[in-house]
């Protein structure tokens, strides 16, 4: 009998070799933090312990130090190919979006520079529903215009796990392999298969991360999980969104469509 | 101190919310979850304050409808889905737009649902959307309804109203065969009867929606059906032949022999393949990703539904659909699709539109074309053999997606009343072959010569080697004292082939022939080494069909700059100095294997070194198996 964690394992799966089989080239944005991790580990299970399409990680320079060595530990143990793309840097971005929504936005244009480089067809993201109520309404197949901009009033029919896998030259589609998971889920599937983490997430002096992002923009809760097990039972009870230290996403009502209307994930 | 019925996931209900535009659903959900106090801290206020930005009244619809469009227009365009937990269990509410235009997207909301909640304006009654969303449903194969009767307010908390609406949709579902399972009359805008029952409407009996809610059963994975199991893709990796897929219904066991349709190939369950596994797998069920091994390296690719013998897909070339269209295009009789079932693809025509439903009155309207949002029982023809279920069988092997241009225009569940399947043909003409063979199998003959026959087809660029290896293979293998014969050029073109020019299509035909021979040769007990180039993907999958299980593709590979520095035959300077039309590698292609089972590089590695890795693979293949095969057959005895 498959447990809640092996089904949300097998759909993710099975959306990962979709994607793999229809579309290439793949490539895989990993932003190092707990959820593009777990898919990581997703994607290993899926291929057998190989990592067949590279893992990105769209660098502003501004991640913790812990993210940095995380990240370079990580590739060293499990062995797969990493592309750094550095972010054109804060001046470039489009100067009438608030300030954390505009640091943000570096991401958007680091991928756009990749895409129009490496002229990726599919780019996985390990965005879920439960995040925010924007990704809440992604396909799991989710198409990119040619600008790279998401045309949220018209996406493609999507049902009974057939995803839109053919698209015109010069355009991309994003892939969510994990939008059907939650918060808590993760966290139960990352003690359950042990899947390493930045230790930034744990509680130390009373305060942790519960979403990794740059330095200039995010910021630690107050906490005292310092386990995994403690962050499960901390989140049983929680009634404060897990993206409260994201400034970008509540700066102004539409600042966060903006940025994903345009292309972030 | 976790949740021990969400750990275990099989009381997750998923409840989609459907009815006409404005009919309140994603106010029934925004109250919903505040009144079971699950919404997150800020959220209210969060929409306190959009509201009041637009000057408008407090909108429970905005904890949903999160795009500054939906909000502007106080409309829900796409669909969205959220966590919710009750006392008993936990929910995925899904929101559906009402509009007509969002159909679409309304399908794609639902098509993840076990159960749904059909709202309905009281004062409004039942309108256009009501009964398409109802219909769509039923399409989809919904069976746990309850109706909402909203904006009881309206209308004063009237039982006579209430009792109007109720006869008015009770009516129309029972015409689409759904037996709701409770009508309840609510005020989602107002919170009346939602998460507590209320006082208002003293001559309401019945529960709560939310204690509704908590009646609908979980649709569990179908466990007990037969098996299927569509091949998603084939990995080789570590040499090993993995075939990956989600099984659909039913079960496999390590040790099965499963039936792989359309191509009707037939071999063992080796084992089953899951990485990081703490322990051997013996079996896997419905709804998992697993990948298999076989005993054979048969033919099985993308597409294929693995199932047991006993209890298989149907085959066939003709099937009806009872379908939803969203294409703009209006489909047509005589159009072209492409449709998605499973893993499949197949390319279909439009035999006959047999009837369009209007879903308003259910009404059935002769005409040849079904338009956007419409609803229709369609015959489709396929030019390839498609294995599938009837829907009422089997779900996911009994639907399909259409296509055209590239977008999903359309979805229909599979009906195969008076169509033929046609298994029950094949397997006739099987069992007059196997009346035949029967007194000599494959299996004497390999005992007799102390290995199978096979077809070992050699591949490659001119002057990449083949012709070297062959010969070389041959002799090897006759001095281990196995029954081998060279298929060439030399001895084929000369007899068997002396018609055929060097036109295109007589090139094909001569790989065709060959590829014919070779199976029969390899039938007969021997191991046949074909050496041609055999440029073309299409014909060398053609000579694998042809030799079933026992063909070995090697791919003798060298780049074209080695093979035109050897040129034995100095054909390469003929065709340079334009001597030789369609030389393969200079003025036509040579299409490299996808999945070779082996590959000998001789730019790379030197001739007894490739004589000796296609020798070992020979011997490894032809022997093993046979060695397995006397250990079964003496297990047997
Ligand atoms: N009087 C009254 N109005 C209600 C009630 N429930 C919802 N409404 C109002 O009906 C209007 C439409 O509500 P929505 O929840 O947006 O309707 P919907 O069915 O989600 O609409 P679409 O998603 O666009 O199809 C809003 O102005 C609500 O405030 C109710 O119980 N009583
Ligand atoms: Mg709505």
């Amino acid at each position: 009998m498959q447990d809640h964690l092996d089904e949300l394992e097998s759909k993710t799966i099975y959306i990962l070799r979709e994607a793999y089989n229809r579309i290439k080239p793949l490539g895989m944005l990993w932003s190092i933090g707990k959820d593009s991790t777990a898919l990581l580990w997703c994607i290993r299970k899926a291929f057998y312990g190989r990592v067949p399409f590279p893992m990105i990680q769209l660098d502003t320079g501004m991640e913790e130090d812990e993210v940095y060595e995380f990240r370079d530990q990580l590739v060293k143990e499990w062995g797969f190919e990493l592309k750094i793309e550095q972010c054109p840097p804060e001046e470039e971005m489009d100067q009438t979006l608030p300030p954390a929504t505009r640091a943000a936005a570096r991401k958007t244009e680091g991928l756009k520079n990749l895409l129009a480089r490496e002229k990726y067809k599919g780019i996985i993201v390990g965005i879920r529903r439960d995040e925010q109520s924007m990704r809440a309404k992604e396909r799991v197949f989710s198409p990119r215009r040619f600008d790279g901009t998401w045309n949220y009033k018209d996406q493609p029919a999507e049902f009974w796990d057939q995803y839109k896998t053919d698209f015109p030259e010069d355009t991309h589609v994003r892939i969510h392999p994990i939008l059907h998971w939650r918060e808590i889920d993760i966290w139960r599937y990352t003690q359950r298969e042990n899947i390493p983490i930045v230790p930034l997430y744990l509680s130390r002096n009373g305060m942790r991360f519960r979403s990794l992002g740059e330095k200039n923009i995010t910021f630690p809760i107050k906490s005292d999980a310092s386990t995994i097990e403690e962050i499960i039972a901390e989140l049983e009870v929680t009634k404060t969104s897990e993206r409260a230290g994201r400034s970008m996403d509540s700066e102004t009502e539409d600042s966060f469509e903006r940025l994903r209307q345009s292309g972030y994930m | 101190m976790t949740d021990k019925k969400e750990k275990t996931g099989a009381e997750k209900v998923g409840v989609v919310i459907v009815g006409h535009v404005d009919h309140g659903k994603s106010t029934l959900i925004g109250r919903l979850l505040h009144d079971t106090d699950s919404l997150m801290d800020g959220k209210f206020e969060e929409v306190q304050a959009s509201c009041k930005r637009r000057n408008v009244p407090f909108e429970w619809s905005f904890l949903l409808d999160a795009f500054q469009a939906e909000r502007d227009q106080a409309v829900t365009i796409d669909t969205t889905q959220i966590w919710f937990k009750s006392k008993k269990r936990p929910y995925v509410i899904i929101d559906a737009p009402g509009h007509r235009e969002f159909l679409k997207n309304m399908i794609s909301g639902a098509s993840f649902a076990d159960a749904a909640i059909l709202v309905v304006d009281a004062a409004e009654g039942v309108r256009e959307q009501t009964k398409r969303h109802a219909y769509i449903l039923h399409l989809l194969g919904l069976r746990q309804v309850v109706v909402a009767i909203n904006k009881m307010d309206s209308v004063g908390y009237a039982e006579k109203r209430f009792n109007e609406v109720k006869g008015e949709v009770t009516e129309y579902l029972s015409g689409i065969n759904i037996v709701p399972q409770a009508i309840i009359p609510i005020a989602a805008r107002e919170g009346v009867n939602i998460a507590t029952q209320s006082d208002k409407m003293p001559w309401h009996k019945g529960f709560s929606l939310l204690e509704q809610l908590d009646t609908f059963s979980p649709a569990a994975p179908p466990v007990e059906k037969p098996l299927r199991f569509p091949v998603q893709d084939v990995y080789r990796f570590d040499g090993r032949r993995i075939i990956v897929g989600r099984i659909t219904s039913g079960v496999v066991r390590k040790g099965d022999t499963l039936l792989f349709s359309p191509s009707n190939r037939s071999a063992t369950v080796t084992s089953i393949e899951k990485w990081n596994a703490p322990h051997d797998i013996l079996s896997a069920q419905a709804g998992e990703s697993i990948g298999i091994t076989l005993d054979q390296p048969i033919y099985a690719a993308r597409g294929d539904v693995a199932s047991h013998a006993e209890q298989a897909p149907m085959l066939t070339h003709d099937f009806r659909a009872n379908i939803f269209w969203l294409g703009k295009e209006p489909l047509r009789a005589g159009k072209r699709y492409k449709i998605k079932l499973a893993t499949a693809e197949a390319t279909v025509t439009v035999q006959s539109v047999d009837r369009v439903i209007d879903t308003g009155d259910l009404a059935r309207t002769e005409k040849d074309f079904v338009a956007v949002n419409e609803m229709a029982v369609v015959t489709f023809h396929s030019r390839e053999t498609v294995a599938l279920d009837p829907f009422a069988d089997n779900r996911d092997t009994g639907r399909v997606v259409i296509i055209e241009h590239q977008d999903v225009v359309g979805g229909g569940i599979v009906n195969m009343d008076g169509l033929a399947d046609l298994r029950a043909l094949r397997q006739a003409t099987q069992e007059n072959l196997t009346a035949v063979d029967h007194l000599l199998t494959a299996h004497d003959r390999a005992v007799r010569n102390g290995h199978r026959g096979m077809v070992v087809w050699l591949t490659g660029l001119s002057g990449a080697g083949k012709s070297t290896l062959a010969m070389r293979v041959e002799h090897a293998l006759h001095t281990k004292g196995l029954q081998t014969y060279v298929l060439d050029g030399d001895n084929v073109r000369r007899g068997l082939n002396a018609d055929l020019s060097f036109s295109t299509k007589d090139r094909s035909e001569n790989i065709r022939r060959i590829g014919e021979v070779a199976a029969l040769m390899a039938d007969a007990g021997l191991i046949v080494i074909t050496a041609f180039i055999s440029p073309f993907l299409v014909d060398r999958r053609a000579a694998r069909v042809a030799a079933g299980g026992s063909f070995h593709e090697v791919y003798v590979k060298a780049d074209l700059d080695t093979c035109e520095k050897r040129d034995p035959k100095g054909l390469y300077k003929k065709a340079r100095s334009g001597a030789i039309d369609d030389f393969t590698g200079i003025s036509s292609p040579y299409e490299p294997p996808e999945t070779p089972e082996l590959v000998v590089d001789t730019a790379a590695c030197d001739v007894d070194d490739c004589v000796g890795m296609i020798v070992d693979h020979v011997l490894e293949n032809a022997q093993e198996l046979l060695q397995k095969n006397y250990k079964e057959a003496a297990a047997e005895r």
